[in-house]
């Protein structure tokens, strides 16, 4: 959008060259998914068929949620390693509250609860997911330590955090309004997942406030040139601050969305969540280094994750072999990045 | 033409937003030292680029000797003997002289440095430049003069035909640019031939045989330096004569204090970038006033900038706006005080190059742009950037276009822009024309004088003293963190400004 005027002023060939570098980086993601579908669909007739493709959505909707999130850390140079830790805290903070207790872990009845209601547990994971955050954002913009050794530190301390507080075990057996969040379907009984609908209703709001709110113009300016936000007046640690409070957000309702999908809260959950929600982040074109990307994109990251994992599985082939292929990419991804910003500025 | 040894013949070359190149032909004739004249921007370094294979051009062709070229890289160019010595020098400190003249083509057998033909070869070659240095010294331990001698040394081991040296003289003292000088012509009476990129002027006089002037990325011309007077020059690469420069206007009346500084101190500490301590800083400014401050580098100019626009703390003294006390702590709180600043490094300090030119212009005032100070009004901002594009003359393709790719002047018009759009009573400049061509320079200066006239404070700040006396309607020197003399428009001259400048705290107490 922002190169389009620049490009007709200048209609020669070297100029229409490189637009066509430009638009081929911008779409790199959404070609090389449609290219990925294709595949999958000529090898594996399955995969196209209605439910499967609801299937993947749902897989890549709590991931897909946390990545909303790191969109914005990482439109500001920042970057969080702790969210799959702070989700399995939220999740069992949200399971806790919904059972008046860890004393029912385990127990699998579903109507004997005597805990405080799904309302109170939503907001418990939420609450703790956002004080989370703002923990770790107040260290990283008022002591100054790094984000990457913060959040380093984060994801072991909110781990242990749940641990202790679950004593290891999953806590599981919630009521039916608990559970509709992951496992309803609207409509009943092959519609679309609710955790779907959660993960695109969110990325719809974050597209609107990253493309037309003044804070989303602010998130793109401290992160393309921190010194020149601030010298314009931006309150550049109030910013940055708020961008580990809004990961912080999502990480704690993708908490309460998975333990619901699950019918339990694990203590183990989320764990390497951290590199899918970055890597979903990454592959959809957002900048490490801080200022360019956009939600849009990051949704596309998260489905082509999820597209090529479910792809694989159809395809019979071994999980380790997934985990190669998706770190391959990842890494590829930022190559060709790189190869066309280097392209684009001779 | 066949007696001319480089022949370059309608080159062209775009890149994203501005093309650089645009026809441009070159003839360099064998033992002919040609001067390459222009401001900044126009086209000099591109056309360089491309001789040494650096870059490779979208249309045109290139001879030497009459035979085509293709170079695909600066290592082909080095191979037929066209060697470029650029501005930021291509030498590694940390090794010694004979390896950097030799880098890459270390005498030697089976991957083994023959280190005593190293040095003889060395040794040799910088005898016939007339210099004796010793081989085995660090590059390091050079001056730049002497660096620069190893550079050209290097030229030559690669038996160099063509030698593009640019800008040269730019970081040389007066007797070393005479022992350049000296040099290139003892190179010329071997036969080879140089490019020479200057800014100065009086030098293309003293050592070019021939010139060609580049504007806008065009060929203005080429003659014979015996043939064309300085004047002419200067007529040619800007395409305007000396005395159509901006003049300021009229004197005007001022209006009340706008700014007031008492008492500023800062003490520098060791971690900060801006160390420079401030003592006892005190002055006024009055609304369409400029107020110049002129002061060597280091001494505290920048400093006192930032520390009244709040971007650096201070430790005693006071700002005030009219006659009200602030207590300044941030830029928010001054750019809410009415104090703007535009920044010395525009690229670190200034610009998002990431952005297009509206969200660049628009982002200090986006709270009046915006619908309950949530939702940016894009048809408002569009509207702000399209007028203020307008009224200082802006060229841009659109408000959409990235802002990387609008020359140096245009991306400072961009950035006071921001500042203009917030109506500010003080606006501060820091090196307003740095690393802008002289048709934009003279555009800022007449925008500081209509800010002026409009009631604005400014304050400026500039190393080049014709500018500071130019635009200045009175002027305070510092030096060494402190004020040392304040000087009014009629009485300025560069001898007394440079007087004051360096006028060190040891001088005074004593």
């Amino acid at each position: 959008m922002n190169q389009a005027g620049a490009d007709t002023a200048f209609p020669s060939y070297q100029a229409q060259r490189l637009s066509l570098i430009n638009v081929l980086s911008r779409f790199a993601p959404v070609i090389f998914l449609a290219v990925l579908m294709i595949v999958f669909a000529i090898i594996e007739p399955n995969f196209l068929k209605v439910n499967n493709l609801l299937q993947v959505a749902r897989q890549v909707s709590i991931t897909g949620l946390i990545a909303i999130g790191m969109t914005f850390v990482i439109l500001t140079g920042g970057i969080d390693l702790s969210v799959g830790s702070l989700l399995a805290l939220a999740g069992m903070a949200a399971a806790v509250v919904a059972k008046g207790g860890t004393a029912n872990t385990l127990s699998l009845s579903t109507t004997d609860s005597t805990g405080y209601g799904v309302l109170a547990a939503v907001l418990a994971a939420i609450a703790v997911g956002v004080i989370g955050g703002f923990i770790q954002g107040t260290m990283i913009t008022r002591l100054g330590v790094p984000a990457f050794v913060v959040t380093l530190g984060g994801l072991s301390v909110f781990r242990g955090t749940t641990l202790l507080l679950s004593s290891g075990g999953p806590i599981a057996g919630f009521d039916d309004a608990y559970e509709w969040w992951g496992k309803a379907r609207l409509p009943e009984p092959q519609g679309i997942p609710v955790p779907v609908i959660i993960f695109l209703g969110f990325a719809v709001l974050a597209h609107i406030v990253l493309r037309y709110t003044r804070y989303g113009r602010q998130v793109y300016a401290v992160g393309g040139n921190p010194e020149a936000a601030r010298l314009s007046g931006l309150n550049v640690k109030l910013i940055l601050l708020s961008v580990y409070v809004i990961v912080g957000f999502f990480a704690g309702l993708g908490g309460f969305v998975l333990s619901s999908r699950l019918g339990a809260a694990e203590a183990v959950a989320g764990t390497g969540y951290e590199l899918t929600v970055i890597a979903s982040v990454v592959i959809g074109g957002t900048s490490l280094f801080g200022g360019e990307g956009s939600v849009l994109g990051t949704v596309i990251g998260s489905i082509l994750i999820g597209v090529l994992t479910n792809g694989l599985v159809l395809m019979n082939v071994s999980p380790y072999v997934q985990q190669i292929i998706i770190g391959l990419i990842t890494v590829l991804a930022v190559a060709f990045d790189r190869f066309v910003k280097s392209r684009r500025s001779i | 033409m066949s007696d001319q040894l480089l022949l370059m013949s309608a080159i062209s070359k775009q890149f994203p937003g501005v093309k650089a190149l645009d026809n441009v032909s070159l003839a360099v004739a064998p033992g002919e030292i040609h001067g390459l004249l222009g401001e900044n921007g126009a086209g000099k370094s591109t056309l360089i680029k491309i001789m040494s294979g650096a870059y490779r051009p979208d249309s045109g062709t290139m001879e030497l000797d009459g035979q085509r070229l293709q170079l695909a890289n600066p290592h082909q160019a080095q191979a037929l003997g066209i060697v470029t010595i650029y501005q930021e020098f291509n030498l590694v400190a940390s090794l010694t002289i004979a390896e950097n003249v030799f880098i890459g083509r270390e005498p030697g057998w089976a991957g083994f440095v023959d280190w005593a033909a190293l040095q003889r070869e060395t040794f040799a070659i910088t005898k016939q430049l007339g210099i004796y240095l010793n081989p085995m010294a660090l590059v390091r331990n050079l001056s730049v003069a002497e660096q620069q001698m190893v550079e050209i040394a290097r030229a030559l081991s690669m038996r160099s035909r063509i030698i593009i040296m640019d800008e040269p003289t730019s970081a040389l003292s007066d007797n070393e640019v005479q022992q350049l000088f000296n040099i290139v012509r003892d190179l010329k009476a071997q036969g080879l031939s140089i490019i020479f990129v200057t800014h100065r002027l009086e030098e293309v006089h003293e050592i070019c045989d021939r010139i060609t002037v580049l504007r806008d990325g065009r060929n203005v011309g080429s003659a014979n330096v015996s043939d064309i007077k300085t004047a002419d020059i200067i007529r040619m690469m800007v395409g305007r004569s000396m005395d159509e420069l901006f003049q300021r206007s009229a004197f005007h009346e001022f209006g009340d204090t706008a700014l007031q500084v008492r008492n500023l101190s800062r003490q520098g500490t060791a971690r900060d970038a801006h160390a420079t301590v401030l003592q006892n800083i005190s002055f006024a400014v009055r609304r369409g006033e400029i107020l110049g401050i002129a002061g060597l580098v280091g001494a505290g100019r920048t400093e006192l900038a930032r520390a009244i626009f709040g971007a650096d703390p201070f430790d005693s003294g006071e700002v005030m706006i009219g006659d009200k006390s602030t207590h300044i702590r941030s830029p928010q709180d001054a750019i809410r005080h009415g104090i703007g600043l535009v920044p010395e490094d525009r690229k670190q300090q200034a610009l998002f190059l990431a952005l297009a030119v509206r969200q660049n212009l628009s982002i200090a005032s986006l709270a009046n742009l915006s619908r309950w100070r949530i939702f940016v009004r894009e048809k408002a901002e569009i509207a702000l950037v399209e007028r203020f594009c307008e009224v200082l003359n802006i060229r841009m393709a659109s408000p959409e276009q990235k802002i990387l790719n609008l020359s140096g002047g245009n991306q400072q018009k961009v950035v006071i822009a921001r500042w203009l759009a917030l109506q500010p009573k003080v606006l501060i400049v820091d090196e307003p024309t740095r690393g802008i061509d002289i048709a934009a320079k003279a555009e800022v200066h007449q925008l500081l004088d209509e800010m002026a006239r409009n009631g604005i404070a400014v304050i400026m700040i500039s190393s080049e003293l014709p500018e500071i006396i130019g635009m200045s309607d009175r002027i305070i020197t510092m030096c060494e963190g402190r004020l040392t003399g304040e000087v009014l428009r009629a009485e300025a001259s560069e001898e007394k400004l440079m007087q004051l400048m360096t006028l060190s705290a040891k001088d005074t107490v004593a």
